[in-house]
């Protein structure tokens, strides 16, 4: 498994550079080192030589891939794209155009995101796995059909009405937790954690619980559920000591992986419920223009997701015997 | 058998239910401890949803928010009003303006008095206050200050019982557990002194900083270009350019234009005359800076913590920023060190009968502490104002209908809801003109000639600004007649201000002239019902602008209707901001859109806009239009350096003339700002040109804590009816479960 790994881990440095090359190619394409200069310089009273002085102390004034007029390596090297990207690999993320430390700020707010998508991802796992397992065990009557037209109307509700529709009922008209904010540590952070974890839940409920019932419905008209059934096992029984158990695999390819990417938050709800972490993060950088922001972010992603996948396939071989990496 | 079958049943359905009460018992504890966690907030003092601490409730706090976090808090570099926010309040320049009196005026902050130039010739010789200006060479300003003013209390001034500072130079050791400014365990203070706003006048040119007024002040004060240069050098030689630790000891390096006098004293000297320094002179830019505050700040170590000046500021203000957290909040406390400043005993009829002399005489902040919180979208912000967390809050669009409704004479008045909360509200004109630009360059648009100016008064009347603003802007501003806004001397109330090439004066108010009378203009242009006579081609023109969002296809389509009225054709060339700023600064744009917010409140700051030497093509000025008019060139430098009188009034009122004539802009609209505050919110007053109004802010904590308590009680009874329906949607699935069981059973039974 170790040498399994090790490649994974290798494969994965191509395509690292590779979302490297198309982060730094789309955005350039949208914005210029002038736009990055001329945002974070104001628009009064800016002047080229102002926008030349910025881009120059900050490296933006080199050719972004190729260096017609260097010599050698540097024709590569002295380049925006390698010099802003090789640090990356060490995890060396630099300062944002407005000065600050990236990593500093990241784990600063790898916290907040944390304390909102940890719970929001557990409580929605546990109730969509819990609702798919009634639907399969009420298959094929109303509570079944019910369940479904349920989820289909709830995973059609687009997120934002969620989140306002959350802040509205909750927050405006009960007045049970603030409508937004963010607490320090402990207790006093709970209250505005609660409604963005629920929202998180419901928002996520309808396709969820469709697709966990889609997996336990599979899973229960094959030969060993029927055995099961034979051996007079219990409906409970057999739902939870052999379907779940079997559907794991399944779930576990998209449970799994995401949960590296817990740490970037949520772009929407971190934005409206006034949540510092790193998805509003993301969301100010992109409004500001903020490339070194940016391709930390991307490439935050990237490795996130990348052992995200390689968790998954380890979790395979946990959860079914029959499965072994290759040496 | 059947008996057997019969309590086999019967285990299987205790098991059965056994189970499943343990099941649903789960999320029934969980519930509890949810109600449980319910009940120990509401036993708590707050209201459950109060985003502060219990322990803030009643305190002298003042709670409003921030959109985004601020790029720079150094007063050298800092040129936004959301910066200004913060470093107003601790950073102090010689002057501010007054609290209360209009126009604004200026007065002594830290000053003795208002500085009065002395004007020299080129050999040296002191001229009289009514020289010519011709001959005059450079202007003197000697400032004198107040002693006795301390620095708030900040690390960079601790000293060891040796009198050495503490922290001056940090070990990697020593900087362990320092993450904030608030982990140095002393702190200290200086007097300030005449030599820190020396200082502060030479970082502008520092090549490490970003200061947006470089430019513009090494125009006037003797040296500074050359000053730049001379940093730059120096930093090279020390190795600046690799070593962002290196520290540069600018009292090392003299500015011949800014020299220290004594202790208290300096001056500054500056090329010819140009009274609106002193403008400059109340901006942050010209606050003090300690040169202790440089060094500390320069350590390496610090920068890589994000301890740098650009975040953590230092001054003599009324306030400091205690808590710097761009991510979640910014706290200003009141500083401990803050000199003697009194709550203005002067101001009109008005503002005695608004009761904002009540407080007359009054040793200044009222407040502790003003708390920040990070605020980006404006549903939240709205909601939690009328919940009474926030103390005063603007008016977003879509909120506007719900807090304002207009009165049969089209006056702004509260809506019901927020009179029974007795919330106030203040509209003010904001001192910024917003506009529509020709580029005078351009051979269809631009020109001097009697055609060229037809055209543009043609589009100028057809561009129904009123409308607009009732669209775009819920009625929240005033058509332009010129780029004057009100308060601002040199604009002209009634009759007499009016762009007579626009409007008519009828029945005591302007009304804008006809389309038909568009028509004849455009007619007369040379372009008969949006016909060019010459070529035969409808008359198209190119609407330059770099807005997005879904707002902008609405404002283009109306733009576009605009110009349908007189049959002109208009193509929007929408671009990215970028782009524009390149067409504007190569002169490639026809129209466009672009607006100017008062630096200082003088006439010289906006008619600066259409000075010929400006312009953006040719110089990369503010002058965007490209606009050049010898006459008004000549104008301008006349009335540019004159006062407040008559005879300036008369020069403004030429110039103005000749704009309107010449319709460089379809003069637009200035903004009004709507303010919304709660009673127990004191003192309030716009004053769109003072940076440091929160000291004069008074807060009633105990009224705020009432009216929160009024308006936040939680409501539970829809969760308890939520429980219900869960319970009782439940129960038909026990139902069918225990008889799908019972069958499963049942059935296996009859097998047996």
């Amino acid at each position: 498994m170790f040498a399994y790994i090790i490649r994974r881990v290798l494969y994965a440095i191509p395509i690292l550079i590779g979302v490297n090359i198309l982060t730094f190619a789309l955005f350039f394409m949208v914005n210029s080192p002038d736009d990055m200069a001329r945002m974070q310089l104001g628009m009064k009273h800016v002047q080229q030589a102002d926008i030349d002085k910025w881009k120059q102390e900050r490296g933006y004034d080199k050719p972004l891939f190729i260096n017609t007029k260097a010599k050698g390596m540097h024709v590569l090297t002295d380049t925006i794209f390698y010099n802003k990207s090789i640090s990356l690999f060490a995890f060396h993320f630099g300062s944002a155009d407005d000065g600050r430390d990236i990593g500093y700020d990241i784990r600063q707010r790898m916290g907040p995101s944390l304390s909102i998508a940890i719970p929001a991802f557990i409580v929605g796992l546990l109730v969509n796995i819990t609702f798919a397992l009634l639907l399969a065990f009420f298959r094929a009557t109303y509570v079944d059909i019910w369940g479904v037209v349920l989820c289909v109307i709830m995973m059609s509700i687009s997120g934002m009405f969620y989140i306002i529709g959350g802040q509205f009922l909750i927050s405006k008209t009960l007045h049970l937790v603030p409508i937004s904010g963010y607490g320090e540590f402990g207790w006093s952070s709970f209250k505005f954690i609660i409604l963005p974890a629920i929202i998180g839940v419901i928002s996520g409920f309808g396709s969820g619980a469709r697709l966990y019932r889609t997996l336990f419905l599979e899973e229960i008209g094959k030969d060993y559920v029927r055995t099961a059934r034979a051996k007079g096992l219990s409906e409970l029984r057999v739902l939870f000591r052999h379907v779940l158990k079997n559907a794991m695999i399944p779930i576990l390819t998209g449970v799994v992986v995401v949960i590296p990417s817990l740490f970037l938050g949520a772009l929407l709800t971190e934005s409206f419920f006034g949540i510092p972490g790193l998805g509003s993060y993301t969301i100010d950088a992109i409004r500001s223009q903020d490339f070194a922001i940016v391709r930390a972010m991307v490439f935050l992603g990237s490795v996130l997701y990348i052992v995200g996948l390689i968790l998954t396939d380890i979790s395979y071989t946990l959860v079914d015997p029959r499965i072994r990496l290759e040496e | 058998m059947q008996a057997v079958a019969s309590l086999n049943t019967n285990k299987h359905r205790q098991t059965v239910f056994a189970k499943l009460k343990s099941w649903l018992a789960r999320p029934v504890q969980l519930g509890g401890v949810l109600c449980l966690t319910c009940l120990v907030a509401g036993c708590s003092k707050s209201s459950w949803n109060n985003p502060y601490p219990a322990s803030e409730s009643g305190k002298n706090i003042i709670y409003s928010a921030f959109r985004e976090r601020p790029k720079h808090l150094d007063p050298a570099q800092s040129y936004s009003s959301n910066e200004y926010t913060f470093i107003g309040e601790i950073y102090e320049p010689i002057l501010q303006y007054n609290y209360l009196k209009r126009p604004y005026q200026l007065e002594p902050l830290t000053a003795t008095q208002i500085p009065h130039p002395v004007y020299y010739d080129a050999n040296g010789k002191q001229l009289p206050d009514n020289a010519v200006l011709d001959q005059i060479a450079y202007s003197l300003y000697t400032i004198h200050i107040k002693p006795g003013i301390l620095y708030q209390p900040h690390p960079a001034f601790a000293k060891d019982a040796k009198g050495n500072y503490l922290y001056h130079h940090l070990s990697d050791t020593e900087l362990t557990h320092i993450y904030r400014l608030s982990d140095f365990s002393h702190t200290g203070t200086r007097e300030l002194t005449a030599a820190d706003y020396v200082y502060q006048i030479k970082r502008l040119a520092s090549p490490r900083l970003h200061s947006p007024i470089f430019g513009l002040m090494s125009e006037y004060i003797v040296g500074l270009a050359d000053y730049a240069k001379t940093l730059q050098q120096a930093y090279k030689q020390l190795g600046g350019d690799e070593d962002q630790s290196v520290y540069l000891d600018l009292t090392k390096y003299p500015l011949d234009g800014v020299k220290q006098i004594d202790r208290y004293t300096y001056q500054i000297k500056v090329k010819g005359k140009y009274p609106q320094l002193l403008y400059w002179l109340a901006m942050p830019f010209f606050a003090p800076m300690p040169k202790e505050a440089d060094i500390f700040y320069s350590q390496l170590g610090l920068q890589q913590r994000n301890i740098t000046l650009d975040w953590y500021p230092v001054g003599t203000g009324a306030y400091m920023l205690t808590e710097n957290n761009p991510n979640r909040r910014m706290v200003l406390s009141r500083n401990p060190n803050y000199h003697e400043d009194e709550y203005p005993s002067q101001g009109s009829p008005e503002d005695k009968k608004e009761g904002l002399l009540a407080d007359a005489g009054k040793k200044l902040p009222f407040i502790d502490e003003a708390i920040f919180s990070l605020e980006k979208e404006d549903i939240p912000y709205w909601n939690k104002f009328m919940q009474g967390y926030y103390d005063a809050s603007g008016i977003s669009s879509d909120t506007f209908d719900k807090a304002i409704s207009f009165s049969q004479t089209g006056n702004a008045q509260l809506s019901e809801d927020l009179k029974q909360r007795h919330i106030h509200l203040l509209t003010t004109v904001q001192p910024t003109t917003i506009y529509l630009g020709f580029n005078m360059l351009d051979p269809v648009v631009g020109g001097y000639d009697e055609k060229h100016r037809k055209l543009r008064q043609a589009i100028s009347i057809a561009i129904d600004y009123e409308q607009y603003i009732a669209i775009f802007v819920n009625g929240r501003g005033i058509p332009a007649f010129s780029p004057i806004p009100p308060g601002i001397f040199g604009f002209r109330k009634g009759e007499a201000g009016i762009n007579p090439y626009v409007y008519e004066w009828h029945n005591d108010k302007a009304e804008r002239k006809s389309i038909a009378q568009a028509q004849q203009l455009l007619a007369e242009a040379g372009y008969p019902d949006g016909i060019s006579a010459q070529t035969g081609k409808p008359l198209l023109i190119n609407f330059d602008t770099a807005a997005s969002g879904s707002d902008s296809k609405a404002w283009f389509d109306w733009l576009r209707k605009q110009f349908d009225k007189i049959h002109v054709q208009l193509n929007i060339r929408n671009t990215d901001y970028n782009r524009f700023q390149d067409k504007m600064s190569k002169g490639n744009a026809q129209l466009f859109n672009w607006g100017w917010n008062a630096d200082y409140p003088d006439p010289e700051n906006f008619l600066f806009l259409l000075y010929g030497p400006n312009s953006k093509v040719s110089s990369q000025g503010e002058n965007a239009a490209n606009y050049s008019n010898p006459e008004y060139d000549r104008l301008f430098v006349q009335m540019k350096n004159m006062g407040d009188t008559p005879q300036r009034q008369a020069i403004i009122d030429k110039m103005l003339a000749l704009l309107q004539r010449d319709a460089p802009w379809v003069w637009g609209f200035h903004p009004e700002a709507y303010t919304l505050y709660h009673d127990w919110l004191k003192n309030v007053k716009p004053n769109l040109m003072a940076q440091n109004t929160l000291k004069y802010r008074r807060i009633d904590p105990k009224e705020r804590q009432q009216y929160r308590k009024k308006w936040n009680h939680p409501v539970l009874w829809p969760l308890w009816i939520l429980l219900l329906i869960v319970a009782i949607s439940l129960l038909p699935a026990i139902v069918t479960y225990r008889r799908k069981e019972h069958q499963a059973v049942v059935n296996r039974a009859r097998e047996d």
